[in-house]
């Protein structure tokens, strides 16, 4: 009985001891929650681990990163309703702002905080089309050819498929010689042509790669490859139209957030860290364009990128987010228009 | 009021309307509230624009097919499961309750492979698919019905949404006839026979009758939860605007432009509808309880 009781006591001793032990390491470990959009998954799973490894070799310091993946709209939506995010990394301008705006989190110069309108990578929008390309097609207009069906998620609800909108506008604009009326017809044949408006880019991925509908995918040009790795290289063809879109996923801290927990410096490394020479060759790996190439450590990553023409949002075309977003995709926009039935 | 005879009507009564505040109550009140800081003229634009009336039209009229599909096919799988003795019952009335417990999301996407037009179901019925293929070879068909284009797309249309819906209300309506039925007098059956009524007259004047308000109770919460459905609908509707668009994809849209308040009045309109239909249901069902009796 007294033994029993003896080794009760020593092992509730060792268990106190290794809970004082726990709590003394995590008083030193940090955490840092990165709010980020859908795609970005796989690119930050890897640039999590390798600058957890920078921060602790440099520092010293134990950092775990956490992630959150959505829509990007419902992610920013999260951060406006209390969602403790350090950083958003998110796939639209408009979707930061809208945190500026509503909840103040964000100072309201963020875009003049880091290189390049604190955007440390970009990417396009490309086809994913069947293997062969059986259809043909190679340009935005054979997109509206007979037969062809096209799948977008729904730029109402997803940010992914308002760069796919603007890439066909931009296509339109340049065709028609700049008649919007023109442009409004073309994408309103473009979306008679689409069969599914998916929530969200992964649900319109999965639609076309794993329920087989539709004869081209409009994908993220790094979503695109990533069909290609998931499901098989031999069932698919990434084409590259002659022209698209400069699609810039910005990147901020969130001011006040970070006040509160005491992570400025971290989340201000954490950015940093991805314009370093390790954060933009893993971009290039994953298939995001480096926003500067000439520190990626393999060039051969940066060569294999495909020049194609990319206009941006802030081309007079577009007036940059602030003005596109309510004329294309506000509250009876062009794109609401679009969907209007004829009376 | 006279006090009721049995002790602590006051604690419990006031403890039900405390719960049912924080639970129920305060977030509605709160939806109410939001949609109220929208403008007049703007909830009447936006209950008034066709899309969303279109929205509300999907809405509620395939909650409505499928949970009166439910009913029919409900009772069959309640009769089936109480009157007959076989081997594997436990099983399948097990199997009845997995819609309660799948996400729905889970549904949405399983049930879209299923019927997308490459998939399982969906292929039989696509365009020169099997069924397809079989009409084309019937030659006794006259001419002009062969050619008669049989394909149906059922992933991705208003037809999809009603399947999902079925789906996650099925447990309802079986839920709740499964009890009553248990309860039946296999007597009052017999009765029915020896003074001469066939089978047919068995069924609608004794069985369904006492069943009414039972089916009541299952079709209103199949219909109610299928209103409310939005994950697994998403994936099999398509969510083409006009034509299978649900409201809750309209809602999710509004917040999506962090029009908060739009998309309180929306789903304030969905509620009020919702609530008078509910309210209509048990009243018929009151109604149900006095002509029939309660069973």
């Amino acid at each position: 009985m007294k033994r029993t009781a003896r080794i009760l006591a020593l092992g509730g001793l060792a268990v106190a001891l290794a809970f004082t032990g726990a709590v003394t390491a995590r008083a030193q470990d940090q955490t840092l929650l990165n709010v980020s959009y859908d795609p970005t998954r796989e690119l930050y799973v890897q640039f999590n681990e390798a600058f957890a490894k920078h921060w602790k070799d440099t520092t010293g310091g134990n950092v775990t990163i956490e992630q959150s993946h959505g829509g990007s709209g419902k992610q920013a939506q999260a951060v406006i309703d209390g969602l403790q995010a350090d950083v958003v990394t998110l796939a639209l301008e408009g979707d930061i702002n809208a945190i500026v705006d509503k909840s103040g989190l964000i100072d309201a110069n963020w875009r003049s905080e880091f290189p390049n309108n604190s955007t440390p990578y970009t990417s396009t929008i490309v086809f994913l089309v069947r293997k062969g390309n059986p259809k043909a097609i190679n340009d935005w207009g054979d997109l509206i050819k007979d037969g062809v069906e096209v799948i977008t998620p729904n730029p109402k609800t997803s940010g992914g498929a308002r760069w796919n909108y603007l890439a066909a506008w931009a296509y339109a604009n340049k065709t028609f010689g700049g008649d919007e009326a023109k442009d409004i017809d073309f994408i309103k044949q473009l979306y008679a042509h689409v069969p599914v408006l998916d929530t969200g880019a992964r649900g319109s991925t999965v639609t076309f790669a794993q329920k087989e509908l539709g004869d081209v995918l409009l994908a993220w040009e790094n979503e695109a490859f990533l069909v290609l790795d998931e499901f098989g290289a031999d069932n698919f063809d990434v084409v590259y139209p002659p022209s698209s879109i400069l699609a810039e996923p910005p990147v901020a801290i969130v001011d006040k957030n970070v006040e509160a927990h005491g992570t400025a410096d971290l989340a201000k490394a954490y950015i940093e860290y991805l314009y370093s020479p390790e954060g933009q060759t893993l971009a290039a790996k994953n298939h995001y364009r480096p926003s500067d190439p000439s520190v990626v450590t393999d060039q051969a990553l940066v060569e294999a990128f495909p020049k194609i023409d990319l206009i941006s949002i802030d081309d007079p075309l577009f007036g940059g987010w602030k003005t596109a977003q309510p004329k294309h995709f506000g509250d009876g926009g062009i794109f609401d228009q679009v969907y209007t039935p004829a009376q | 009021m006279k006090p009721s005879v049995i002790p602590g009507f006051g604690l419990t009564f006031g403890y039900t309307i405390l719960y049912l505040s924080l639970i129920v109550l305060i977030p509605i009140a709160g939806l109410f509230l939001k949609a109220a800081t929208t403008p007049i003229e703007q909830i009447i634009r936006i209950a008034t624009s066709p899309r969303t009336l279109k929205a509300l039209e999907v809405s509620f009229g395939s909650s409505l097919i499928a949970a009166l599909v439910n009913v029919v096919f409900g009772i069959i799988v309640a009769w089936v499961l109480v009157r007959y003795k076989f081997p594997g019952r436990r099983l399948l009335d097990a199997i009845v309750d997995l819609p309660f417990a799948l996400p729905t999301a889970v549904a949405g996407i399983a049930l879209s492979t299923l019927y997308a037009p490459k998939g399982w179901v969906g292929s039989l019925f696509s365009d020169k698919g099997p069924l397809w293929q079989w009409w084309h070879g019937q030659t006794w068909l006259p001419f002009g019905l062969s050619e008669f284009s049989l394909n149906f797309k059922i992933a991705y249309t208003p037809t999809g949404i009603v399947i999902a819906l079925i789906f996650i209300g099925l447990p309802f309506v079986v839920r709740t006839v499964q009890p009553v039925l248990e309860e039946f007098e296999q007597e009052l059956e017999e009765a029915a026979a020896t003074l001469g009524a066939n089978r047919w007259q068995t069924i609608t004047s004794v069985i369904l009758p006492r069943l009414t308000p039972a089916l009541l109770t299952g079709f209103a919460l199949a219909f109610a939860r299928a209103v409310g459905e939005y994950g697994s609908v998403i994936f099999i509707a398509g969510n083409l605007p006009n034509i299978s668009e649900i409201a809750p994809v309209l809602i999710v849209i509004k917040l999506e432009e962090f029009d908060q308040a739009g998309a309180a009045v929306i789903a304030g309109i969905m509620l009020i509808i919702a609530f008078v239909m509910l309210l209509v249901i048990n009243l018929i069902q009151a109604w149900a309880r006095r002509r029939f009796g309660n069973v």
